[in-house]
């Protein structure tokens, strides 16, 4: 069973993806956006990261999208009802990306990964996060915080009318 | 499920799809989209990696800090679409070439 909604998710996973990159309409894209960050929030679930996969719901599904959909509205006449996209270079783009993702393809499954056999069993992850968190990893954590007073007085000053 | 390939696979699906949507995009929001495809997919493969070969938290700190990048950058890069488009009227970005003259 849990087999069978992993690769739901998977197959979930790719075809939304393929909907973001192949996609004509614009609004169809980032409805497609959606579903690979909620099934990437599941696959967390099935990597045993409890913690990322509801950061991933609330940040990914709850902030950027919205980031995203508002993006899209404000920069279209929605009532003229062309918000259909055009592509450049798509046979080249296609080659050239097809090439990267069957050396990524051989690469990885032509080796025999080290400790694949035995996953942990399933622990709790929030409280190990924060103790790393505010030990090993706090120099980052600070820098992490002045970065997004710094991208927040950004966006706000870029997004002003009189710049 | 139990194979970390099965996780590889599908991040470098993603990745490359991410990779194809950026390169083929005019849309600035477009390729934003691509960029947040792309971060997703080594998301997974941190967290793949950390659960089956090193066994420790260290992959999940780096993907919530890869998380909080994310949010930064879709803001920022949200209020200069903005603004490209309040000065040209479209968010396409081959023709947003002035500094070339």
């Amino acid at each position: 069973m849990a087999d069978f909604i992993f690769w739901v998710i998977w197959i979930l996973i790719v075809v939304s993806a393929g909907l973001v990159a192949f996609g004509k309409n614009l609004i169809h894209s980032v409805f497609a956006l959606m579903g690979t960050f909620l099934g990437v929030a599941g696959i967390y679930i099935f990597l045993n990261a409890d913690f990322l996969a509801v950061t991933q719901i609330v940040v990914y599904v709850g902030g950027i999208l919205v980031l995203l959909v508002f993006g899209i509205m404000l920069t279209n006449q929605i009532s003229t009802a062309k918000i259909s996209q055009s592509s450049v270079q798509r046979g080249l783009g296609l080659l050239v990306v097809l090439a990267l993702l069957a050396i990524l393809l051989t690469a990885l499954l032509s080796h025999d990964w080290v400790g694949t056999t035995q996953p942990l069993a399933f622990e709790e992850t929030a409280r190990g996060i924060g103790r790393l968190l505010f030990t090993d990893y706090l120099i980052l954590f600070e820098i992490a915080s002045v970065l997004l007073l710094g991208a927040l007085i950004g966006a706000a000053t870029l997004a002003r009318k009189e710049l | 499920m139990d194979h970390l390939s099965s996780y590889l696979v599908l991040s470098a699906i993603l990745f490359s799809l991410g990779l194809y949507t950026v390169v083929t995009r005019k849309n600035g929001v477009a390729i934003l989209m691509g960029v947040e495809l792309i971060l997703n997919a080594a998301n997974i493969n941190f967290v793949a990696f950390s659960k089956f070969v090193t066994h420790t938290l260290d992959g999940h700190l780096i993907s919530v800090f890869i998380i909080m990048l994310a949010a930064a950058e879709a803001a920022v890069a949200l209020a200069i679409v903005l603004n490209l488009y309040n000065n040209r009227g479209h968010i396409n970005v081959d023709e947003a070439n002035a500094l070339k003259q």
